[in-house]
């Protein structure tokens, strides 16, 4: 499952309905990452544009990966305005086990920068400007040039 | 006709082509002046899933996407 918010992550809140839903199916373990926009470059905060259908593709493979090993993901992403302090991506997963945790959600994040169809942009003196630089281009790219 | 739309940061109109490859579509983007410099950068997607193989054949009705450089988190 992907949930998709319009601004900030309400944290506290989706992190306890996760626990919540999975606590009593028998994962021994549930790791959780958290990202927060940090207060750098004189930013007033970040802002995202996500494509949908391709990202909920995305994220099936990624959850195929996950049952494979008898573990199960979950994410949440904001799109439009995120504040400084305030949060734009959760990601989890639960297993039974710790150590497919621990890898698990390293490989995901990682393939999440790398692939995930979302854009970032730097919010300054009330502009919107393009995070090129921090960008990555998907695999495959480059290929009508 | 296809469908042609530009994701995120490249800011332009969806366009509509008569184009039965994706070679076709990338010569008629490499002359507009507002495209051409993303095509380097970009990957493609027909119809939501992201292709590598620019011989690709095309049918009335598909939908192509341009992504460029991603930044999710």
């Amino acid at each position: 499952m992907v949930e998709i918010f319009e601004g900030a992550i309400p944290v506290e809140e989706t992190l306890s309905k996760w626990y919540k839903s999975e606590k009593s199916r028998n994962y021994g373990a549930f790791i959780p990452f958290v990202g927060t926009v940090r207060d750098e470059d004189s930013i007033e905060g970040l802002s995202f544009d996500i494509y949908e259908p391709i990202l909920l593709k995305w994220f099936e493979k990624w959850q195929e990966v996950a049952k494979e090993r008898g573990a199960f993901l979950k994410m949440a992403h904001s799109k439009g305005d995120v504040l400084l302090h305030e949060s734009s991506y959760i990601s989890a997963v639960f297993s039974p086990k710790r150590r497919v945790a621990l890898e698990l959600i390293d490989e995901f994040v990682e393939d999440f920068k790398k692939n995930a169809p979302i854009w970032k942009y730097d919010l300054k003196n009330g502009k919107r400007i393009y995070a090129e630089e921090r960008s990555q281009k998907i695999a495959g790219s480059g290929l009508l040039k | 006709m296809i469908k042609v739309e530009f994701l995120g940061p490249i800011g332009k109109e969806n366009l509509e082509v008569e184009v039965s490859t994706l070679s076709e579509l990338g010569e008629i983007l490499s002359k507009d002046d507002e495209i051409s410099e993303w095509l380097s950068k970009c990957a493609i997607a027909v119809n939501d899933e992201i292709v590598f193989n620019k011989d690709r054949e095309l049918q009335s009705g598909d939908k192509i996407s341009l992504l460029p450089p991603v930044c999710g988190g």
